[in-house]
């Protein structure tokens, strides 16, 4: 049996125009929706599939105010069987401090008897991306860590995971506990079917206080890049535009029979 | 008191890489606006007698006051713990007053480590240094799409430089860099997370896609998992690697070691033909280090195309059979 938790944060949905609030300290996203990382999607599904394969439990947790209940409720209805709220104020949360507040909610739950022989957590957050929260978190507990890694299977106590490395897939057999960072890329994550979510909203969500005076992140503030005006030539339309192409690819040497 | 800028050095198995060259590029500066403030590099791990000239000439083209060489039978494979031991080690030996690293996945990887047993913050994927003392800098945050300033109080401060952030330079006068054979133990625990293996596999083709001079793009106007044919031709013309949107490898439609982006791979091609592909800013994230970008989408005022440099609009299931019978034609 293994427990696995995997760890979530909700965050700004970005992929179109981007409004920053009037304070410049956050984005204004009450007009685009919020999301996760398409990496913690996939750390979500793994958690899945590894509690399923060992009669074990996955239990999502996140570090954040009630409105993230929405992203809990997501976990829970593709499989997740428990939930985490620690509520905080997640603008005054840097990185080590979410690490150091799932740390200790951790150790508590140790404590009372349920442990996580694996921690999931995405490979860096689609808002933040301070890519170091999963190692923080390894290092607050004494457990060792792998990032970057895109599929994760359980052989007794040991885990073997795989990612992408420069040279080819790398490999890795890392002994239990441990804390694993995921990327996209090996696993297809499911999406919530409608008695999943029937199902989800009868899974209560343990909502714990932050356990933790945070040290902050740092932010002095945010800024939109510049806008670059558009410096596009437009070679021409359709097919006939054909010899354009071939002679801009001439002359930028990309072509040189 | 004196005080150091210390880099972080990744080398293929011949040289320095190029990301890192734009490290130390960047690292200089900060060196500069430190008075008194030294230029210390370390390399790490199974570096042969070839590589160690070449990196240490490449160092000293960066003006490198010090090079800290770590070897150690526990480096031979990877592990970012071991890694970062290392880095550890040579900020202690170099009083750094900053450490940077590429900000690659072992870059931002070995930094998290270094971060977290420093106890002190770090700021990944930085793009400029505003104030030097405290640290002030600015670094990108949702894929690029926005900029944070950041205030790293610790000491010493961590970052990672985003890949593009400065164009490597050579400094303008060339040291002859001290070499310190860096001591250093490894612990056991060290040794966990070390690669055990490398398997060969489709995912070796991101290497032939980072490095690409041509990259052939392709989005959801592709239509269909069968729609690539043309593509795949103008791929081969031109000798290049073909690189996919999400909603490609989403969909399935081609494996996702193919996918461009925040959350694929960055690439930096002299020319990235870009198309069907909406250009959101997750997949400019991987794309925006192109040299030129040519847009083909029957859009003229979607985001790839108002920002590429060159753009054909229309049909590229019309275009892009167009372009590789012309090809053809004038290749002979
Ligand atoms: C956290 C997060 C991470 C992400 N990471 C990535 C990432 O790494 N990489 C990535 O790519 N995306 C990523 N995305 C997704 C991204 O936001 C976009 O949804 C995606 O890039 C859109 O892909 P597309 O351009 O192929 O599709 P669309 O946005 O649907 O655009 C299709 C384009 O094709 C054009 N077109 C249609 N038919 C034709 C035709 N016949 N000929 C020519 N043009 C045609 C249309 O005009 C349109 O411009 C991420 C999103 C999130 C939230
Ligand atoms: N507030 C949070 N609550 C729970 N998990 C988090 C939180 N912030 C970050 N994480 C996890 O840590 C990963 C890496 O985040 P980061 O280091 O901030 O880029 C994310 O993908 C999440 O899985």
């Amino acid at each position: 049996m293994v427990n696995v938790m995997v760890c979530i944060k909700r965050v700004p949905e970005t992929s179109g125009q981007i409004l920053l609030s009037d304070d410049a300290q956050s984005i204004d996203a009450r007009h685009v929706g919020y999301t996760l990382s398409s990496h913690e999607e996939c750390a979500v599904e793994l958690a899945i599939q590894i509690a399923k394969a060992t009669d074990g439990e996955s239990t999502v947790l996140t570090v954040g105010s009630q409105d993230a209940v929405e992203q809990v409720r997501n976990a829970l209805a593709v499989g997740c069987s428990a939930a985490v709220l620690v509520e905080a104020d997640p603008a005054a949360y840097g990185p080590a401090d979410v690490a150091q507040a799932i740390a200790q909610v951790v150790r508590a739950r140790e404590a009372a008897g349920t442990s996580y022989d694996v921690i999931l957590v995405g490979n860096d957050a689609a808002d933040t991306g301070d890519f170091q929260v999963g190692v923080r978190l390894a290092y607050a507990l004494g457990r060792p860590v792998l990032t970057g890694i895109s599929t994760v299977e359980m052989s007794g106590d040991t885990a073997i995971a795989k990612g992408k490395g420069p040279e080819g897939t790398e490999v890795f057999e890392i002994p239990l506990p441990v804390v694993i960072a995921i990327q996209e890329g090996g696993i297809e994550p499911r999406y919530p079917s409608i008695p999943g979510r029937m199902k989800a909203k009868r899974i209560p969500i343990d909502t714990v206080s932050s356990p933790i005076e945070p040290a902050g992140t740092g932010r002095v503030r945010l800024e939109l890049p510049p806008a670059q005006p558009s410096v596009v030539e437009v070679l021409g339309e359709g097919p006939e535009a054909a010899p354009a192409v071939v002679e801009l690819l001439y002359r930028l040497g990309v072509v040189t029979k | 008191m004196s005080s150091a800028v210390l880099v972080l050095v990744e080398t293929d198995a011949h040289r320095v890489t190029e990301t890192s060259l734009e490290t130390l590029t960047f690292a200089r500066d900060l060196v500069k606006r430190r008075d008194g403030a030294q230029s210390h590099a370390l390399l790490v791990g199974p570096v042969d007698a070839d590589l160690r000239a070449t990196a240490l000439s490449q160092l000293a083209d960066q003006g490198v006051d010090v090079v800290h060489v770590a070897q150690h039978d526990g480096l031979s494979a990877y592990s970012a713990a071991s890694w970062a031991t290392a880095v550890v080690a040579a900020a202690a030996a170099s009083s750094a007053a900053v450490v940077l690293a590429p900000g690659t996945p072992r870059g931002s990887e070995i930094m998290a480590h270094v971060a977290a047993r420093l106890d002190t913050a770090m700021a990944a994927n930085v793009v400029a240094v505003g104030e030097v003392d405290p640290l002030v800098v600015s670094r990108q945050v949702m894929g690029g799409a926005v900029l944070e300033l950041m205030r790293l109080t610790g000491r010493p401060a961590v970052l990672t430089v985003a890949g593009h952030a400065v164009e490597p330079a050579s400094a303008d006068h060339s040291t002859q860099p001290e070499v310190n054979e860096l001591q250093m133990d490894l612990l056991e625990t060290d040794l966990l997370g070390r690669v055990v293996r490398v398997e060969a596999s489709e995912l070796d083709d991101t290497a032939a896609l980072t490095g690409a001079r041509v990259v052939i793009g392709a989005g959801r106007g592709a239509g269909s998992a069968n729609g690539f044919d043309g593509l795949l031709e103008l791929t081969r013309l031109l000798g290049g690697a073909l690189g996919v949107s999400r909603v490609v490898t989403g969909l399935g439609w081609r494996p996702h070691h193919e996918q461009v982006g925040q959350t694929g791979t960055r690439i930096t091609p002299d020319i990235y033909i870009a198309c069907g592909i909406s250009g959101a800013i997750q997949h400019w994230a991987g794309c925006q280090g192109a040299k030129t970008i040519l847009a083909i989408n029957t859009d003229r005022d979607a985001p790839m195309v108002t920002r590429a440099h060159y753009a054909v609009i229309g049909d590229l299931h019309e275009i892009v059979p167009a372009v590789n019978e012309e090809l053809q034609r004038r290749m002979g």
